[in-house]
């Protein structure tokens, strides 16, 4: 018995040596470090092993710790196999430098220009190239709302206009309940900012705005009207909201001590945790209307320049993995964001996911999120501005100048 | 080589690999970093020459401003404040009262916590809800609100509070110090005088204690320059950007919004009072030793 143990050890160690030496071996960074999440990066590394590879795990919690290494690493000429950053123009200068390895074999082969909803190509395709394999993608501002909280106020159907939410956050309110539960830190405000302009604004002042940074429609009157309706909202939002995390704001509404959260598809991971479903404990609205815009985000991975022949085929294999709707399948379903592939089988996903594959299939309505058109430089101006108008009694009409002057530059 | 010359040359050999380090450390450092804030760096330093441009942009920024302004009335409070409680703790410590030991030990503790872990403490006993605000309205003081840490107006005086708190042990300590070294005799004779003794610590134990005094302001004021982690740990610059100060701002266009131009620019301003504040200090020496 012992002796059988201590020969099937010594094969295994043999093997995983053989199987170190054989197949291509890539180093990945990433900041998938949150329970769901690291359970979603485990199918991609599954699949890589499955494949023949190697797969050294580098998670760093935080992405911009994670994203601050990764360029270190790159600039100090120790770069990782491939690492992870959002759809976003958050990898731009790196590709300006020439430091990414394209990946134009595999885009081709799998006809990215078909299947990839068009805000996802805008950013990983530069000057002819694409630079990043996507994996995933996030819908940043649902509606998600609390069934119970909605009976108690006496609230029958959806919203479908923001006079409508306005008007259901007043029946919340009136009924002792928190409105809004929102969490009071930037990043949120610039979301809950981002869900007004494409709803009350549109489609074509929100892309204005935030990707052709057009000075004369900041200073329009819709533009107004879509700031004032934002700091409307601040009336609905309890006094402890300064500083509160997104997920002790969703508990808020899981709990049935708040109506309405705006937030990202992330937060249904919470709903699910607690144990609700959607549809019966909990709604998702995925905008106020039928073609209201789909604001999209998620994650790449990219892949840094490179000569050493086994990385590069370390680097290919994993950017064909990525690629396979089976593995954007098991890792999105996860992660609580859906697959990059327009062609990818949804038919065993939540209600809330197969609505939002419906309506990204559409080309009229998804559109980037402000940090796939803005440097995040220009996003991180907007965003001060935003938190400070959200925050103060500035007048609206020097947040508008304000707005204007940030993204001028 | 006579032994008395290179008895001469012996000291500045252990001087130079200091030397080197400070100079192509700080001076190069500081000279490469006024180089690239005349330059369109983003995420990676460039060549490429703007002029002033990021400092326009730099003072054309609100929360830049905002900053400098909650920096001033923040190092004005935070000083003085260190340096008075400071004093007064050694003062009562320099009475002889029973356990000085213990006393000592407990003020000193808070300096040997991180302003992390100390930011991260009065953040949780300044949450309204929580901490002091219901730990005193469960004593039945039911209108009580301590709301400051989210409060537009003074959510900078909460990191005053909790950096004064953390401060304050080793200003005593190094008073205590400055007390200790005072002759005894200088007290013997103000009390044949029958002065009071606040009036001899005011009038001449202070003065005496001068060159500690400059040192505890140095240290004060390096702290105020710094002012980081504190913030971060406590506010993170909010509620909304109520309570962001210059050093953020840095970190965060360096790091997190890939613009090391915009970053090195404010670097640069925010070096300039700290060379105003040397620059009399090293004249006055200068003045000191020619003399």
């Amino acid at each position: 018995m012992y002796g059988t143990r201590r020969w099937l050890l010594g094969a295994w160690l043999c093997a995983s040596a053989v199987a170190a030496h054989a197949g291509p071996r890539a180093e990945v960074i990433h900041w998938w470090t949150s329970g769901g999440e690291s359970a979603a990066v485990k199918q991609v590394e599954q699949a890589y092993r499955a494949a023949g590879g190697t797969w050294v795990d580098s998670a760093i919690a935080g992405g911009d710790q994670s994203r601050a290494v990764t360029i270190n690493r790159i600039i100090g000429g120790n770069p990782p196999t491939a690492a992870q950053f959002n759809t976003s123009k958050q990898f731009l200068d790196i590709i300006e430098e020439d430091l990414l390895n394209p990946v134009d074999d595999i885009a081709r082969r799998d006809h990215w220009d078909q299947v990839l909803p068009a805000p996802i190509i805008d950013v990983i395709k530069v000057r002819g190239h694409w630079y990043a394999v996507p994996m995933n993608i996030h819908m940043q501002t649902w509606i998600w709302y609390s069934k119970s909280a909605f009976a108690k106020a006496g609230i029958a159907r959806e919203p479908a206009s923001m006079d409508e939410l306005f008007a259901d956050l007043d029946k919340l309110k009136a009924a002792g309940l928190i409105p809004l539960a929102h969490g009071g830190q930037a990043w949120q405000e610039i979301l809950l900012f981002s869900m007004v302009l494409s709803n009350v604004g549109g489609r074509d002042l929100y892309l204005k705005v935030i990707r052709d940074r057009d000075q004369g429609a900041i200073r329009s009157d819709s533009f107004r009207k879509v700031l004032v309706a934002y700091k409307r909202l601040q009336a609905y939002v309890d006094p402890a909201s300064p500083g509160r995390n997104w997920n002790d704001a969703t508990a808020l509404v899981i709990s049935g001590k708040a109506g309405v959260q705006i937030m990202g598809d992330w937060a249904k991971g919470e709903f699910i945790a607690a144990g609700q479903s959607p549809g019966r404990q909990f709604g998702c609205l995925p905008g106020l209307g039928a073609d209201s815009p789909y604001l999209i985000q998620g994650d790449v991975f990219v892949f840094p320049k490179t000569d050493d022949p086994a990385a590069l085929r370390a680097q290919k294999l994993l950017a064909d993995v990525v690629d396979r709707s089976a593995v954007q399948l098991a890792f999105n379903k996860l992660k609580g964001s859906i697959p990059v592939r327009l062609d990818a089988d949804d038919s065993r996903f939540d209600a809330c996911a197969r609505k939002g594959m419906a309506i990204l299939r559409d080309p009229q309505r998804p559109v980037g999120v402000a940090e796939v058109y803005l440097t995040p430089d220009q996003n991180g101006a907007l965003q001060d501005v935003l938190t400070a108008f959200w925050n103060t009694n500035m007048p609206v009409e020097r947040a508008q100048n304000s707005i204007a002057s940030a993204l001028r530059y | 080589m006579t032994i008395r010359s290179r008895s001469r040359v012996t000291p500045y050999a252990a001087l130079l690999p200091m030397a080197v380090v400070a100079s192509l450390g700080y001076l190069g450092a500081g000279l490469w970093t006024f180089y690239i804030s005349l330059t369109g760096s983003r995420t990676f330093p460039s060549g490429h020459f703007i002029g002033l441009a990021q400092y326009h942009r730099l003072f054309d920024n609100e929360r830049w401003m905002l900053s400098l302004h909650n920096l001033a009335a923040y190092g004005a409070l935070f000083v003085l404040a260190s340096l008075a409680i400071g004093f007064l703790l050694a003062v009562f410590i320099d009475q002889h009262v029973k356990g000085e030991g213990v006393f000592r030990t407990i003020f000193l503790y808070p300096y040997a916590m991180s302003f992390v872990a100390t930011g991260l403490v009065w953040q949780w006993l300044l949450t309204p809800g929580d901490g002091l605000d219901g730990a005193i309205r469960a004593l039945g003081f039911e209108h009580f609100r301590l709301d400051w840490i989210v409060s537009q107006d003074h959510a900078i005086y909460t990191v005053v509070i909790a950096t004064v708190w953390q401060a304050s042990g080793l200003v005593m300590a190094l008073m205590l110090a400055g007390l200790r070294g005072v002759d005894p005799e200088i007290w013997k004779a103000a009390r044949l005088d029958g002065i009071p003794a606040w009036r001899v610590y005011a009038q001449i134990i202070l003065p005496m204690l001068w060159p500690t005094v400059a040192t505890v302001l140095l240290l004060l004021a390096t702290a105020v320059a710094k002012l980081y982690d504190a913030v971060v740990a406590m506010t993170q610059g909010g509620p909304g950007i109520a309570s962001e100060v210059p050093a953020k701002f840095i970190m965060d266009h360096l790091f997190l919004r890939s613009n090391v131009g915009l970053a090195s620019a404010g670097a640069i301003v925010l070096l300039v009072p700290v060379l105003a504040l040397l620059a009399p200090y090293a004249y006055a020496r200068s003045r000191k030793e020619a003399a």
